[in-house]
């Protein structure tokens, strides 16, 4: 199917401008002022939109295979492409985890049957055990780019050590969930004046941030590169932006509750608001949105992390950590730049362009049967596109979700923005904010 | 802010004001004089329905609530959920709707979660729920008759009833509170009654054992344990909780002690007049001593006993009615 996006304000990498988008047979064709309808072709509205590169999400946990009850690769695309994603990187702490060729292929052939592109994430060390390393090299073969252990972080920095050592020559990324067990153990929310009232026990700052200090030595020891995963802390922002002015390989995502939720929101116990990292400080939150405004952190990275509602529905102590990210994840990044005064650019920097290029997919890759993204809306290139609708406001709601999972925090809020159209690999999925 | 207590949740001390407190009190002194007749018992809640349902163990408060509950002629489900369907994977929500679905009007809970009488309010709205413990977060009703114990032993110094003296007893109280703040619930209801109140709460607590902020929180940390005895009107002493792991915050349980046990040589520095309480129980030798507890100065049993008239206040009020009707 062929379509024409008319009249969108096509966001390109440093400059915008209004014209029609030409796909055809799964490439961009043309990009111009005014084009007139080729034959055949769909005409999609696209006036007062922003149109650029498809989002891409370096964090989604899609419980496939072992929690299925929560979600699946297929039911997470669904709700990834409302969201406006053309791709995804699944995360490996499965059960069992996806730390061998077998698994790795098994969720990549569940991607390949859906319509947008799931790379996966292998994990670092074998069952992310934290003590021997998983078979880095044979899952690289197989197109994986990033290995990680998230959920929990590499604790031993001599194991870490070592993978960033092995990982360096195959060309791979190790992204860390940054949190020293010894210190964030059994707590469940942030350390701080809110916990300390309200008598849960704190996961603290330093927990995160002491682990993003050593692992940045560990990169200027090995000259490795570590992408950070869902950064809370004003601390650890500041420390992975300074080690990258220095020159070392360091990239780091921020996820959207962190830029949008702070600690306050656990007064009333509801575990939908519990999240590892844990929501931080009014003042961490602000220096998130700063630095994001900024262009200081490299991807919005959903940690789409759902899960069986009567797990949500236990004590706040007792109950899972995570909440689901993909189908709000545009909305708040759009509130987080500053709703009104987002900049288009930077948004598609931080949701598409910034995230592509950590997860390495720029260029297609035929191994793993993914087409290429985070590229210019430009003629030649694959049709990944999401239309975004600044001007749209709306009621997020549990109920309207396409995950199998309902544990969002945003239940009633009030949103601003909202994604219209995604193009996935030259389909329309999504049309009028529905899928197709 | 919660001015009163009437046809509310009980779930934390922490926002309710010297009127919602001294509302309970005065209904509570009503109480008293019920438990000293000879038929302790009146109609205020007959017909109605309280479930206990106590997913911790705690056979004190338990007792209490249920002596409470059935002095006002309420009917009492007691469920021993700890030892049922919970061990078999029953969720906090599926626990509730289920004796929910019985019938009741009010419950009575306890949970080792902070937090967990909260969620309980939110999965059913139309019962009153009475937080009996949670976690390391509130135990109000212990809160509250604790400054009950103390309103009616300076009243009486006084001749005069607690409930004539209002909050007037409180202003500048010297309360101090010493041990293991950082895992007690009591303490967290403690400090949000005696400061309602007016008192100057002080606390005493080795460095693991204090909370990890004190940000907001209407207190000063005395700088010499020994010094703050001299000055305290009150001594809450609180039970170390080593069954949450509290001993690994201090190298031994002598060494705590020896540095903030009240033991019988730092209580000889207490003013003769100072009240000293504990809430229960006792590690005798750990932070109290025998001879301090049995003291003449120590209200323990006196808390325990006016633990059944602030329970009663505590259901009566929130569940229905108003405390006139409630002695006739």
């Amino acid at each position: 199917m062929n379509f024409v996006l008319r009249q969108g304000l096509v966001v390109g990498p440093a400059s915008t401008r209004v014209a029609d988008v030409v796909v055809r047979d799964g490439l961009i064709t043309e990009v111009a002022e005014r084009v007139d309808l080729p034959a055949g072709a769909h005409e999609i509205d696209a006036q007062g939109c922003w149109v650029g590169p498809g989002f891409v999400d370096l964090h989604s946990h899609l419980r496939e295979p072992g929690r299925e009850a929560a979600e699946t690769v297929a039911s997470g695309a669904l709700a990834a492409a409302v969201g406006g994603y053309c791709a995804m990187v699944a995360m490996p702490n499965t059960e069992p985890a996806l730390d061998n060729v077998a698994l790795v292929s098994y969720v990549l052939d569940k991607g390949a049957r859906t319509a947008l592109d799931v790379a996966v994430a292998g994990a670092i060390t074998r069952g992310r055990e934290g003590r021997h390393l998983a078979p880095l090299a044979e899952m690289a073969a197989l197109g994986v780019r990033l290995f990680t252990d998230d959920g929990t972080g590499v604790q031993d920095p001599s194991l870490m050590r070592r993978a960033l050592e092995y990982a360096r020559p195959l060309g791979v990324r190790l992204a860390q969930h940054c949190e020293d067990e010894s210190l964030a153990q059994g707590g469940s929310m942030n350390e701080g004046a809110v916990s300390s009232r309200l008598g849960l026990v704190g996961r603290p700052a330093l927990a995160e941030e002491l682990m993003v200090g050593r692992d940045i030595e560990l990169v200027r020891l090995t000259g490795g590169s570590v992408h950070f995963l869902h950064l809370s802390t004003a601390r650890s922002l500041a420390m992975v932006v300074a080690a990258r002015a220095e020159g070392l390989d360091v990239t780091c995502e921020v996820a959207p509750h962190h830029l949008t939720l702070d600690e306050s929101a656990c007064a009333g116990f509801d575990a939908q608001f519990k999240v590892h990292p844990p929501l931080r400080t009014p003042t961490d939150v602000a220096a998130l949105r700063q630095a994001l405004r900024e262009g200081l952190v490299d991807a919005v990275a959903t940690d789409h992390a759902p899960h069986a509602p009567e797990l949500k529905d236990r004590a706040f102590d007792e109950a899972p950590a995570g909440m689901l990210g993909l189908e709000h994840a545009a909305a708040l990044t759009f509130e987080a730049l500053g709703t009104a005064h987002c900049d288009p650019v930077r948004f598609f920097q931080v949701l598409s362009r910034g995230p592509a290029r950590v997860a390495m997919l720029r260029a297609g890759d035929a191994r793993i049967r993914h087409s290429a993204h985070g590229a210019d809306v430009v003629a030649g290139e694959d049709a990944n596109l999401t239309v975004f609708d600044p001007s749209a406001r709306w009621t997020a709601s549990r109920e309207d979700l396409h995950s199998r999972a309902r544990n969002t925090p945003y239940d009633g809020r009030a949103m601003n923005g909202r994604v219209r159209t995604t193009i996935a690999k030259g389909r329309l999925v999504v049309h009028e904010g529905t899928l197709v | 802010m919660i001015d009163t207590l009437r046809g509310r949740n009980l779930l934390t001390l922490d926002d309710f004001s010297a009127s919602a407190i001294l509302e309970v009190l005065d209904t509570a002194e009503l109480f008293v004089e019920v438990n000293q007749r000879t038929i302790k018992k009146v109609p205020a809640l007959k017909g109605r329905v309280v479930a206990s349902l106590f997913f911790e163990e705690s056979t004190r408060t338990r007792l209490s609530f249920e002596t409470a509950a059935k002095r006002l002629s309420a009917d009492v489900l007691s469920l021993a959920v700890a030892s049922s369907s919970v061990k078999k994977g029953e969720s906090l929500r599926d626990t509730i709707a289920t004796i929910d679905a019985l019938g009741i009007d009010a419950v009575v809970m306890r949970h080792s979660s902070s937090g967990a009488a909260h969620q309980v309010g939110g999965y059913v709205p139309h019962v009153r729920v009475i937080n009996a413990g949670d976690g390391l977060h509130q135990h109000p009703t212990q809160g509250l008759l604790d400054v009950f114990t103390v309103r009616e032993v300076l009243a009486e110094r006084a001749h005069a009833r607690g409930s004539e003296t209002g909050k007037e007893l409180f202003a500048g109280l010297h309360v101090l509170i010493v041990g293991d703040i950082r895992h007690s619930r009591v303490a967290r209801s403690d400090i949000a009654a005696y400061s309602a109140l007016g008192a100057d709460v002080r606390l005493a607590a080795p460095g693991t054992l204090r909370p990890a902020s004190l940000d907001g929180w209407p207190v000063s940390v005395v700088d010499d344990f020994e010094e703050a005895l001299e000055w305290a009107d009150v001594v809450g002493v609180l039970r170390l909780q080593s069954e949450r792991g509290s001993g690994s915050f201090v190298p031994s349980l002598s060494e705590f002690t020896e540095t903030f046990g009240l033991t019988t040589e730092r209580a000889s520095r207490l003013r003769p007049e100072t009240i000293i309480m504990h809430p229960g129980p006792m590690n005798r030798g750990v932070e109290i001593d025998s001879a301090v507890a049995d003291s003449a100065a120590a209200v323990v049993e006196r808390q325990v006993s006016n633990g059944v008239p602030i329970r009663m206040a505590a259901l009566y009020l929130s569940v229905t009615g108003s405390p006139e009707e409630a002695t006739s």
